[in-house]
């Protein structure tokens, strides 16, 4: 086959546990089948490259209309965390950890090491140079596989004809 | 080269349909389509592998469980079956694509 081959960018801006997840699972399924991953990351999103935020990712129930009792596998229907309790100190850590286990539950590894396991698989990681600019971040803050900082026209030139993704 | 896979039943997608008509000699056919010249031991190590844990579901194992069973690393698998080694690991065993997203 002489065709091109297929390619997939995501930018990650987020950085709460559960918005590392989507470019981790997606970019993984990517590389398995074949198709050129990069990653792009920027803003928040810059947390999921960063090596002192990078396994302490959180999950906040403040304003996460999502969040129900029920996936606590409380009979509760559709009741959510009441607003009240969501700002209850140690309310963030309980609900990061409980998403960490759900996580684990479908064998899904931690972020460090599944985005460890898509820099095998040969994705490229980049990081956005206003962001990092702006938080004061250099290469050193980043984890090893990391490939450069580049500008957001940087990014346009290097994802030519490839599919993007924005989470 | 193609006569041994003559009688093989295959989807759409080049998956077989039976995996108990799976033969090694299908095996290194299919390889050979896909790019790999030679199955190396590690290339059996992996197959064997998806085998016998994907034989009863028919579905092949995921690349996570892969590693994790054969002890070879992701960079291993990608090397042994470069560009899309879910599909062409699955193809080769003779098994159906992953179920399971890692």
């Amino acid at each position: 086959m002489t065709e091109e081959n297929r390619k997939i960018a995501f930018i990650c801006s987020k950085g709460d546990l559960d918005m590392a997840y989507p470019a981790l699972v997606m970019g993984w399924a990517a590389l398995g089948n074949g198709i050129d991953v990069t990653i792009f990351f920027t803003f928040w999103g810059m947390d999921i490259i960063n090596k002192k935020r990078q396994t302490k990712l959180e999950l906040s129930p403040v304003g996460n209309t999502s969040m129900k009792m029920s996936m606590m596998g409380l009979p509760t229907g559709n009741l959510g965390i009441p607003n009240w309790m969501a700002i209850i100190p140690g309310m963030t850590a309980f609900t990061s950890w409980f998403m960490k286990k759900k996580i684990a539950g479908v064998e899904a590894p931690p972020v460090d090491e599944y985005l460890q396991m898509l820099v095998d698989g040969g994705a490229e990681l980049y990081a956005c140079k206003m962001s990092v600019d702006m938080m004061n971040l250099s290469m050193d803050d980043f984890v090893e596989g990391v490939d450069s900082i580049v500008t957001a026209a940087d990014f346009m030139d290097m994802t030519e004809g490839a599919q993007i993704v924005f989470i | 080269m193609t006569a041994v896979l003559e009688n093989v039943a295959l989807n759409d997608e080049g998956f077989m349909t039976d995996p108990n008509e799976w033969t090694k000699e299908i095996a290194e056919v299919i390889a050979k389509q896909e790019g790999i010249e030679t199955l190396t031991e590690d290339h059996w190590k992996i197959i064997d592998f998806c085998r016998e844990t994907g034989l009863e579901s028919g579905a092949a194992p995921t690349l996570r469980q892969i590693t994790t069973g054969t002890g070879l690393t992701t960079k291993d698998l990608f090397k042994l079956f470069p560009k899309g080694p879910a599909k062409k690991v699955a193809k080769i065993s003779g098994l159906g694509k992953p179920e399971g997203c890692v």
